[in-house]
């Protein structure tokens, strides 16, 4: 008895999701968005969130970010319920938006300090410029936002996130109308996240970004999760693919780096293109096949 | 949380106020257009206005004043309605900071920014040969007058700059309130206007405001339009604060 009781407690913590969804329901009027979302993220992982636009992705990260009511089912952040116990989870986790949450007419290092200063930390102009030099916005801290590139916003909206090392971090769509480069950048970002413990669960248009960053991958679907799994899981859906030798024609983003050469991405880039190639090659061998029956 | 509520709105309306000093246009335009009608009316209408013993400046710059209040709190709307198309305002409503301070640091920042603009408009009246004799607690009670006028327009600001659908739907609100001191007591006497436009201009609030603060520049006693200027500042405060809480709550859940 007393074994177990203590046994219990511990393999609870060790189990835990850090995000934990049943059941979850939400109307505008009468459009149903979700209609019964379930899934659990494990502590540390990279969960991405697949769907067409309108799908419901970001009702799903409004309700788990508790910016949003749910009609029904739970949801349980870092062990907190949305519902029951919003301050705790807005403790927990931190948001990145579809649109970069950045303050335009301030400075980055304004923004960066004035989020420390939000969380109560002690010495925030210390914790903005190191996240200036991690994010390699260093330069550009002391210009207003106004001035920065989609890929530098974007930057600076998910360093402003790290802030507090918050368990849980959402990326509602982190890449969407970025050039190739500032996504290679972001995708960097979200792999360092994850590596130093952060539980990530991202939302994305881009099936090639759920491939490349995701632990675990979840087609929400009118309303509903039809698959969840990891990648391995999900390719094991379709027919094996068939081995043929087929050309490999090098990608549209094969051609754009190798031209635009651009040094200070050589290193993002190369390290991404391995498991990039493998998966172009697979994918483009089952759709060869596809395309003769 | 309820012990961060100070901090938290320190800073947040720290970060507003770089807003209105790193567009002082936002000021200027707040005191100009009260400037140009107080221009044209000492200057171009003053002669035919009957202002009985004092001066034209003298009997305008109240309603003046109330003018650059009902244009400054624009910015309110504007700034508000900014916050909430970017994802700023989001990004505070999912953080764990105390929740009215991301209301009333727009509300703070508007009062500073429109002291700024009413000490402008009173420089240059100074300098059109506005002369008063009120002292320290005269002056006090214009001040505080002033300021409360503005706290109770800013509340009203709060709700389309929360609920409007587009930026001009944001600033457009204020045009009637800016129009609101001429149908009073602000320039000319309301015994000159005909019966239905007369009892509205004697019951609305600018007159007894504007009344009263003539009556504390001039020196003169206020009488009892001071409780009635008193009781229109917050009554449309308290009105107004309830809307913007409940337009806040239901643009939040």
């Amino acid at each position: 008895m007393l074994s177990g009781m203590s046994i219990l407690p511990v393999a609870d913590q060790a189990q835990a999701p850090a995000i934990q969804v049943r059941g979850l329901e939400k109307s505008y009027k009468d459009v149903h968005v979700l209609r019964g979302v379930d899934f659990e993220v494990t502590p540390g992982a990279i969960f991405a969130l697949l769907g067409s636009n309108g799908a419901g992705k970001t009702t799903v990260v409004r309700i788990l970010s508790t910016l949003l009511a749910a009609d029904a089912g739970t949801a349980r952040v870092n062990g907190f319920d949305v519902a029951a116990s919003p301050a705790d989870v807005r403790q927990s986790i931190s948001l990145t938006g579809q649109f970069a949450a950045v303050d335009e007419i301030l400075t980055g290092r304004e923004n960066l300090v004035l989020v420390a200063r939000l969380r109560h930390l002690a010495r925030p102009g210390a914790i903005a410029d190191s996240l200036l030099t991690r994010f390699a916005l260093t330069e550009a801290g002391g210009r207003r936002v106004a001035t920065y590139s989609g890929g530098m916003r974007r930057r600076l909206d998910i360093a402003m996130s790290l802030i507090g090392n918050p368990p849980v971090v959402f990326l509602d769509e982190p890449t969407t109308g970025l050039d190739p480069e500032a996504r290679i950048e972001v995708w960097q970002a979200v792999r360092e996240l994850a590596a130093s413990g952060t539980t990530v669960l991202l939302t994305t248009q881009y099936l090639d970004e759920a491939e490349q960053l995701a632990d675990r991958i979840a087609i929400l679907h009118q309303g509903r999760i039809i698959v969840n799994g990891t990648l391995a899981e999900l390719k094991a859906l379709l027919p094996p693919a068939k081995v043929e030798y087929v050309e490999r024609q090098p990608s549209l983003e094969d051609v754009f780096f190798a031209v635009v050469g651009d040094p200070t991405t050589s290193s993002a880039s190369s390290a991404s293109s391995s498991p990039n190639k493998s998966s172009t090659s697979s994918t483009s061998s089952t759709s060869s096949t596809s395309s003769k029956e | 949380m309820a012990t961060h509520i100070v901090g938290d709105t320190a800073v947040l309306t720290g970060r507003t106020m770089r807003h209105v000093t790193r567009s002082p246009d936002t000021i200027i335009t707040t005191a100009i257009m009260p400037v140009a009608i107080m221009l044209l009316f000492v200057y171009v209408f003053g002669g035919a206005i009957e202002s009985g013993s004092v001066s034209a400046v003298n009997y305008m710059l109240p309603g003046i004043l109330l003018i650059t209040i009902a244009s400054g709190i624009s910015y309110t709307a504007f700034r508000l309605f900014t916050d909430m198309q970017g994802g700023i305002f989001e990004r505070f409503q999912s953080m764990p900071i105390a929740r009215p301070g991301v209301l009333w640091a727009h509300v703070l920042t508007s009062l500073a920014a429109n002291t700024i603009s009413l000490t402008v408009v009173i420089g240059v009246a100074f300098a059109m040969g506005f002369r008063t004799s009120a002292g320290a607690p005269a002056w006090l009670a214009v001040v505080g007058l002033l300021l409360l006028f503005t706290l109770a327009l800013t509340w009203i600001a709060v709700i389309p700059g929360l609920t409007a659908k587009s930026i001009d739907g944001a600033s457009a609100f204020s045009y009637p309130l800016i129009f609101l001191p001429f149908i009073s007591s602000a320039f000319v006497p309301t015994r000159t206007m005909p019966g239905p436009v007369r009892a509205f201009a004697d019951n609305q609030p600018v007159t007894s405001i504007v009344d009263t603060i003539r009556a504390l520049f001039a020196q003169q006693p206020v009488g009892s339009g001071v409780w009635t200027a008193l009781a229109w500042c917050v009554g449309i405060l308290v009105a107004a604060y309830v809307c913007a809480n409940i337009a806040y709550r239901r643009r939040i859940s």
